[in-house]
């Protein structure tokens, strides 16, 4: 079992040789200038050359891939649209980069049985338009899906605005194909519900990459709601909006989005998106119902009731899908918005449970003083997902290492609070530290053990995901050196 | 009964390689493989440890009966959407160890769809705690939903924290009189129109569907689709949930999952389908079984019959080589003794 940091040695010149043998000299890049736009994810604070890049273009040629890293024991780490914001795929310096880009085609769309079969390079996007004729749309929408493939929401688990009523990528995914470390091919699930066995699906997704290559996946398409609306409210208080989220799902209303903006980040994206939002207020709430037109009236009529007895200031419904998309516009655009006001952000992803949403902004407004840095907040709030941006300069000595500590304060806090450092965009290099916050020795073993049982010589995505004892250690002690345990006042397990 | 009693248990069986078999309230003996070693009786770890409705969880003890969940929730105007079949006395851990969920899963999605957070005692009697308490968390592997289904075999699941929804504001049902093939088909075609279809039952040429919303959708659907209205048709879907109809009176039972458009098979013993098409029930011996469902992507389960015969068949589709060979070493991840309820999920577990 993995208890410190393995060590891989390999040289390129070996690994490109062997590589030469099986692939196509198109499928390998092994120079300095051709390797570097791989040498970063959607984390770009984190830089890695690897020793090469794999593009294969089939199946067989993953396995030859597999196969000849397992021999030489190379690290070998996937890679879709590198969109990732946890540094997932973020390449080792010892290994190779397996990209899944050239594995975009679409296999088949089957209306009838209401799915399609993709390889995992498909843009999550091209999905819905692919199956949009037939009336039915891929449901997990993370914002990144003009980009983002597959293979990576696989990964990730990823969500997106409306998981709480349609839920995430492992709800989603009916079927795996997966090759081993070891070049060995796995079907996981099936187009038939409950497969046989344990629940591989469920393990394999949000995996990050660390227990096999995903060669093929099979996902659900739904019906595309006849009719959607949204309604935007905003209050004066950061508490009023997060109590009036309580209030809709307390009055049996499941929204198809539920989401939450704080007054930084209306105001980064107002001047960008025009989207009429009331800049005075504390935070907006925008809230959709989709169906039917029947169920969208009714409901709506509901939601509205419930917001303005929430004490909403400003109570707006969209009258015509145009309005509607210009509500959610400005929402989407978020992370770009605030890109706009500041040389770089730092974009977080804790999940806590909803009612502890006023405590958790009322602690990062202490943090902003603290760190000496912004912060806006966006908030899948239906679903406590909270996605702080922390704006900084990476130009400025130290503000990097500032904007890490800040963010690092608001997942352990998150766990304090009893939720998780990620809700969606995976652990990867980035959260490996809070890992050792949110589990105890026990359960960070039972994963190494597992990942043994996939990867024996942990060749896959090493580093990531799930820190080595040692490493938790390690922060351990930094933490009481630094003096003070974070959050005295709470329990610990 | 506290949790370092089952702990204890577990370590003391660990050290003398003993085999455990768990058991809640014994309701579902007759379904799965051997029923073999100590008894390992969990029914006084009991009682619901959280329940917040604004937030869509509750966290229960294994042992809490599925019955009093659902009253706690019930009052509070929600639900176990997935509609585990209560079997009178049935509770909450082996709801989630046997993965068996009732006629809303074709809308709602199955038992692991619904599992945020287990703590569970592995066999070397540690207590583990993976997921949570909150829709979203991707930090680690998603143990919690791996052990559903699991039989057991993986750990004693001492407590677990389930999503729970809002029961809907309307149902309705409707009946259609047609065959098998008509029924597919329809069915088929509705899942594929933005109607609020929320389970279906096909017994002896009629169709039952049932259809759950909000007021507006459910009468909006029900002139869309026709059919003849059903009084009183709760006592129907509580009989297929609680599997009290008729159907699953046979002796002999396979539980047929297919993709859920797959046309009428070439199989005598039909006796319903369930969950738009995606699931069929059989009754009576059907050797060949087993490979027609796999050569039309689907599995069977030996879902009733006598202990021997599903110790000598297999309760559960057989697995490849390759597949089988990844499960033990996931099992003996957790269970390295092989003591936790060994045989229940399939021979070699």
């Amino acid at each position: 079992m993995t208890s410190s940091e393995p060590v891989f040695k390999t040289s390129r010149q070996l690994l490109a040789e062997r590589l030469k043998g099986t692939l196509p000299a198109r499928c390998l890049l092994v120079d300095d200038e051709e390797l570097r736009p791989y040498e970063c994810d959607g984390l770009t604070a984190y830089r890695q050359l690897p020793l090469a890049v794999c593009l294969p273009e089939n199946e067989a040629q993953v396995i030859d891939i597999l196969r000849t890293c397992h021999q030489l024991g190379v690290p070998v780490v996937a890679r879709g649209a590198g969109t990732g914001l946890s540094g997932g795929a973020m390449p080792h310096a010892e290994g190779v980069v397996l990209s899944l880009a050239r594995f975009n085609r679409i296999l088949r769309v089957d209306p009838k049985a209401r799915l399609a079969v993709v390889q995992p390079g498909v843009r999550n996007l091209a999905v819905s338009e692919a199956a949009a004729p037939h009336g039915l749309y891929y449901a997990p929408d993370p914002s990144s899906q003009i980009a983002c493939t597959l293979g990576g929401n696989v990964a990730e688990n990823s969500g997106g605005v409306h998981c709480l009523k349609y839920g995430l990528t492992v709800h989603n995914v009916l079927r795996l194909r997966v090759v081993s470390v070891e070049g060995e091919v796995f079907e996981i699930g099936s187009e038939a519900p409950d497969s046989p066995g344990y629940d591989l699906l469920a393990l394999m997704i949000g995996s990050e990459g660390m227990l096999g290559i995903v060669t093929e996946v099979t996902v659900k398409l739904v019906p595309r709601p006849e009719l959607a609306r949204v309604v935007m409210a905003s209050f004066d208080e950061v508490a009023k909006a997060g109590e009036a989220v309580a209030a809709i799902i307390a009055a049996g209303i499941i929204p198809a989005g539920l989401e939450m903006m704080d007054k930084a980040a209306t105001a980064a994206v107002e001047p960008y998106v025009k989207a009429g939002y009331d800049l005075a207020a504390a935070a907006i709430l925008l809230c959709e119902s989709d169906g039917t037109p029947e169920e969208v009236g009714e409901e709506i009529a509901r939601v509205t009731e419930v917001l303005s007895a929430a004490g909403a200031r400003e109570l707006r419904v969209s009258q015509t899908e145009a309005e509607r998309l210009r509500f959610w516009a400005g929402r989407k655009a978020a992370f770009p918005a605030v890109g706009r006001i500041t040389p770089d952000y730092y974009c977080m992803d804790g999940t806590i449970p909803r009612k502890r949403l006023a405590e958790m902004l009322a602690a990062i407004v202490g943090m902003e003083e603290k760190y000496g840095l912004r912060c806006a907040n966006v908030f899948h709030a239906g679903d406590g997902n909270l996605h702080p941006l922390i704006m900084y300069d990476a130009a400025i000595a130290g503000e990097w290492q500032r904007a890490e500590s800040f963010g690092a304060e608001i997942l352990e806090l998150s766990v304090a609070l009893g939720g998780s450092i990620t809700g969606e965009h995976g652990v990867g290099i980035e959260k490996i530290a809070q890992m050792c916050v949110q589990y105890k020795t026990p359960e960070l073993q039972t994963f190494h053990r597992l990942k043994t049982a996939f990867d024996e010589r942990g060749l896959l995505n090493p580093g990531k995901a799930v820190p080595s004892l040692h490493r938790c250690a390690e922060y351990g002690r930094m933490h009481v050196h630094q003096g003070a345990i974070k959050f005295p006042e709470l329990d610990r397990f | 009964m506290a949790l370092d009693d089952l702990i204890g248990r577990i370590k003391t069986a660990c050290e003398k390689a003993t085999p455990l078999r768990i058991r809640g309230a014994g309701s579902k003996d007759f379904y799965g493989g051997l029923l073999a070693g100590e008894l390992l009786d969990v029914s006084a770890y009991r009682g619901v440890v959280a329940y917040e409705p604004s937030e869509l969880f509750i966290t229960a003890k294994c042992a809490t009966p599925l019955a009093e969940i659902e009253e706690l929730l019930a009052a509070r105007g929600q639900m176990l959407a997935f509609e585990p079949p209560h079997f009178a006395r049935a509770t909450v851990g082996g709801c989630v160890a046997s993965g068996l969920a009732g006629p809303r899963r074709q809308q709602a999605g199955g038992v692991r769809d619904f599992v945020l957070g287990v703590k569970l005692i592995d066999g070397r009697g540690q207590a583990l705690d993976f997921g949570g308490q909150v829709m979203k968390n991707v930090a680690g592997y998603d143990v919690s939903r791996l052990v559903a289904g699991s039989m057991g075999t993986l750990g004693l699941i001492a407590e677990v924290t389930l999503k729970v929804l809002p029961r809907p504001q309307a149902e309705k049902t409707l009946a259609f009189d047609c065959d098998e093939a008509t029924a597919i088909v329809k069915l088929n075609q509705w899942g594929g129109q933005p109607v609020p279809v929320s389970a279906s039952f096909w017994h002896a040429g009629r169709l039952s569907l049932r259809l759950s919303g909000a007021f507006a959708a459910v009468e909006a659907a029900s002139r869309k689709l026709g059919g003849e209205a059903v009084v009183n048709a709760e006592n129907l879907w509580n009989s297929v949930r609680e599997q009290t109809h008729s159907v699953f009176a046979a002796p002999l039972l396979w539980r047929l999952a297919l993709p859920s458009a797959t046309p009428p098979l070439p199989l005598k013993g039909l006796s319903a389908i369930e969950w738009g098409g995606a699931q069929r029930w059989y009754a009576g011996d059907l050797p060949d079984i087993r490979a027609v469902a796999a050569g039309l992507g689907g599995h069977a389960v030996l879902y009733r019959a006598a202990e021997s015969q599903r110790c000598r068949e297999g309760a559960f589709a057989p697995l490849t080589p390759g597949m089988l060979a990844l499960h033990r070493r996931i099992k003996k991840t957790f269970d390295p003794k092989g003591i936790l309820n060994p045989g229940r999920l399939y021979a070699e577990l």
